[in-house]
């Protein structure tokens, strides 16, 4: 009895210890745990999507549903599912890559982990409560101003939140990387993941506002009686257009730069070479990074912009295609020669770049904007896309889980499941998605909830169906997989790949101050230039000393609860006044919160020197 | 930059620099007042406003280079990244305003 109370106690202890953690690998591992439920939630909106489309006329869900489903599952995958699970790895592996203790702003960290979470929950509460949003994911004006019911103020609001908390996590990985960096850590002796951090961060910086603004100016719209979208009132519906392709087109750069600094981690530890053109990469990330800024318009060619606007942004679009060009081919000549060893995480690298350059191909067909006309709103740019964020940055996900997941829990995930799993998600993926590019081509609108027999959709819809069972079969045996590994895993060496970067120097799981000593280093791939030249350990750049660690704080979720609640009194204050108590009250509780911690001086802990010589290295 | 604050360790080069920092200080600060005196003049004396809002905007526009470049210590060492961040999001800002001027409410 006693001792099913110590493990009582001792789970609770591990709760508490989440709720309260700044850390930044156990607020990394809350992303990938937010991040993973939202993407099984938006899978299963796509597999409802799917069977409500096996075969012409189905009646398998409403059609009100059925918009609810596609509005929901895309604003999911993008903002509740991608973003946080890669801005998870970001913070679970970045600050070890620079050979950090802690990203700079460990507080803020959780912070925003807890308010995208919240903001995903707030937008999942609107399935019960009288329906989810049904504007589609773009929300476009004035389709989401006479959207009835709360829906479309849950979309609001959830964005709101998990847009604020994507935000900051931005701005505080942008301080790590410009300040936190270990001695003889040059930016151009950086691993690309950590580049592509860096890159991600500033376009989150630079693109995020523009969404804010349109979510409020929507708001006000929805909830104030403004009128900015309402054209019978002197408004401007384009307006929103605009403001949410400024943020959603370096969005999908926001998603797909990680994905292909995650491969550029990959492919040299598993060719044994390094990065072929490590430079040009990085110029190449840059490059996308600021045309990724100039081609928003390419979604709204059809507006009616002008043909001379169209024509630029059709231009500035084709352009992209030149780095992302450069990368490719630098990932083909980094496995070029190299000895290959090709386990679950470089199977998932390998298929991506096909994958990827298909989605890239049929890319530069849409920024066309002759093209465009044809093609706009159909299947065709359903396939398009999904080629590129599935065949991007699923399988970069996908890849990283296998690639770092000995390092964030101390096991290795099981090959031969991985494999499997591997096969049927990569079949099911191009089963489901390349005949979509010809459903588009012969016509099939996408959003639509039904389709009529005998106009040569129907087989096309039924294979695409197929293979998204296939899909989920291999999202399920991933699944096993990792609960398979957490009881019956290999336990992981602290470098259980033969690799290049800081990470793999220390402990796998690392102890919670990551570095016992900051190492010194000494070029690209420190740890590989200490295989081969020194004696395969880093040096120390610092002698053994205390080291200061922040602490735990609730606030952090505390001051959720209230912008939560808060949230909820500006959904229903149009329905009845009185829900401006619930805003209020939750202002004044996360405002109270942000009082708490900038009158209460909180100096953290040190961990005493010998603390740190007890323990083994 | 840490430097020592206490005065009895400063060493004559570090004088020398600090001299030179404060009389650039001041400078700026003058010309700033008297950018800001020469738009009040140019208002108070009615010139056609043609010539007068062209003209606030350069100063306004020189001012912020001073206040980032001196005040905010744009100009030393180590501003690489801040500087860049500042270029590009006014980059952004442009693009999105030329957009919205050009085919939105042209």
């Amino acid at each position: 009895m006693s001792n099913a109370a110590t493990q009582k106690r001792a789970l609770s202890a591990v709760l508490w210890d989440y709720l309260t953690t700044v850390d930044h690998k156990k607020v990394g591992i809350l992303y990938l745990i937010g991040g993973g439920f939202f993407f099984l939630l938006g899978g299963l909106e796509a597999l409802i999507i799917r069977i409500q489309l096996i075969k012409p006329e189905n009646d398998f869900i409403s059609a009100g549903l059925y918009n609810e489903m596609i509005t929901m599952h895309g604003t999911t995958m993008i903002f509740l599912a991608a973003t946080p699970l890669l801005f998870g790895l970001m913070n679970y592996i970045m600050p070890l890559q620079i050979g950090a203790r802690d990203v700079a702003f460990p507080f803020l960290n959780a912070l925003g982990f807890w308010l995208f979470f919240s903001g995903g929950i707030l937008l999942n509460c609107s399935w019960f409560l009288g329906g989810a949003p049904d504007a589609g994911w773009t929300a476009y004006a004035p389709l989401s101003i006479q959207s009835p019911g709360h829906g479309t103020d849950f979309y609001v609001m959830g964005l709101q939140l998990s847009g604020a908390g994507t935000l900051m996590s931005g701005i505080n990985f942008l301080v790590t990387i410009v300040s936190m960096r270990a001695p003889g850590m040059t930016y151009m002796r950086m691993p690309l993941f950590t580049w592509t951090t860096f890159v991600t961060s500033v376009l989150t910086l630079f693109a995020f506002p523009a969404l804010t603004v349109g979510l409020f100016l929507l708001m006000f719209d929805r909830m104030f009686g403004s009128a900015f979208f309402d054209v019978a009132l002197g408004g401007n519906s384009v307006i929103w257009q605009h403001l949410f392709w400024i943020f959603g087109h370096p969005e999908v750069y926001i998603l797909i730069l990680p994905a292909f600094g995650v491969f550029s981690e990959i492919l040299p530890t598993f060719s044994k070479k390094r990065l072929f053109g490590y430079s040009a990469m990085v110029f190449a990330t840059f490059l996308i990074a600021f045309l990724g800024f100039m081609v928003w318009a390419h979604h709204m060619f059809t507006v009616g912009l002008g043909p001379v606007a169209n024509s630029i942004f059709a231009v500035a679009t084709m352009a992209i295609a030149v780095p992302t060009g450069i990368k490719i081919f630098n990932w083909l000549f980094t496995m070029w020669g190299g000895s290959i060893v090709i386990n679950s995480a470089m199977l998932w690298a390998l298929a991506f770049i096909p994958s990827f350059t298909i989605g890239g191909m049929t890319g530069v067909m849409l920024g066309s904007n002759v093209a465009d006309y044809q093609y706009h709103d159909s299947y065709f740019v359903v396939a398009h896309f999904h080629y590129v964020i599935v065949g991007g940055v699923v399988f970069a996900l996908l890849a990283a889980c296998h690639y770092w997941w000995p390092k964030m829990f101390g096991r290795i995930l099981h090959e031969g499941m991985g494999k499997l799993a591997f096969w049927t998600f990569f079949i099911g993926f191009h089963l489901t998605f390349f005949i979509q590019h010809f459903l588009g081509l012969m016509g099939m609108p996408r959003r639509y909830w039904v389709f009529l027999e005998n106009q040569g959709l129907d087989t096309g819809n039924l294979i695409s169906t197929i293979g998204a069972f296939f899909m989920t079969f291999g999202t399920l045996v991933f699944l096993v997989n990792i609960v398979y590994t957490a009881i019956k895993g290999e336990k992981a060496p602290a470098d259980p790949w033969d690799a290049r970067t800081l990470e793999w120097t220390i402990a796998s799981p690392p102890a919670f101050y990551n570095f016992k000593q900051l190492p010194l280093v000494r070029g690209l791939d420190p740890l590989w230039i200490e295989k081969t030249e020194g004696n395969g350990k880093m040096t120390p750049a610092e002698p053994l000393d205390e080291i200061h660690m922040p602490n735990g704080s609730i606030l952090p979720l505390i001051m959720t609860v209230g912008f939560f609640t808060a949230s909820f009194g500006f959904i229903y204050q149009t329905d009845h006044k009185a829900w401006l108590i619930a805003v209020y009250a939750g202002m004044a509780l996360a405002i109270g919160c942000m009082v708490i911690r900038s009158l209460k001086d909180d100096h953290g802990f040190h961990i005493s020197k010998e603390e740190l010589e007890r323990e083994a290295d | 930059m840490t430097e020592n604050t206490s005065t009895n360790k400063i060493n004559s080069f570090q004088k020398e620099k600090n001299k030179d920092e404060m009389r650039k200080q001041i400078i700026t600060f003058a010309l700033m007042i008297f950018f800001t005196m020469i738009a009040f003049f140019a208002v108070g004396m009615g010139i056609s406003s043609m010539f007068v809002i062209p003209l606030i905007l350069i100063l306004a526009i020189v001012q912020v280079g001073f206040q980032f470049y001196y005040f905010m210590h744009m100009k030393d060492k180590g501003h690489e990244f801040p500087a860049l961040l500042i270029f590009g999001g006014i980059w952004v800002t442009f693009l999105v305003g030329v957009t919205f001027v050009t085919i939105i409410w042209w």
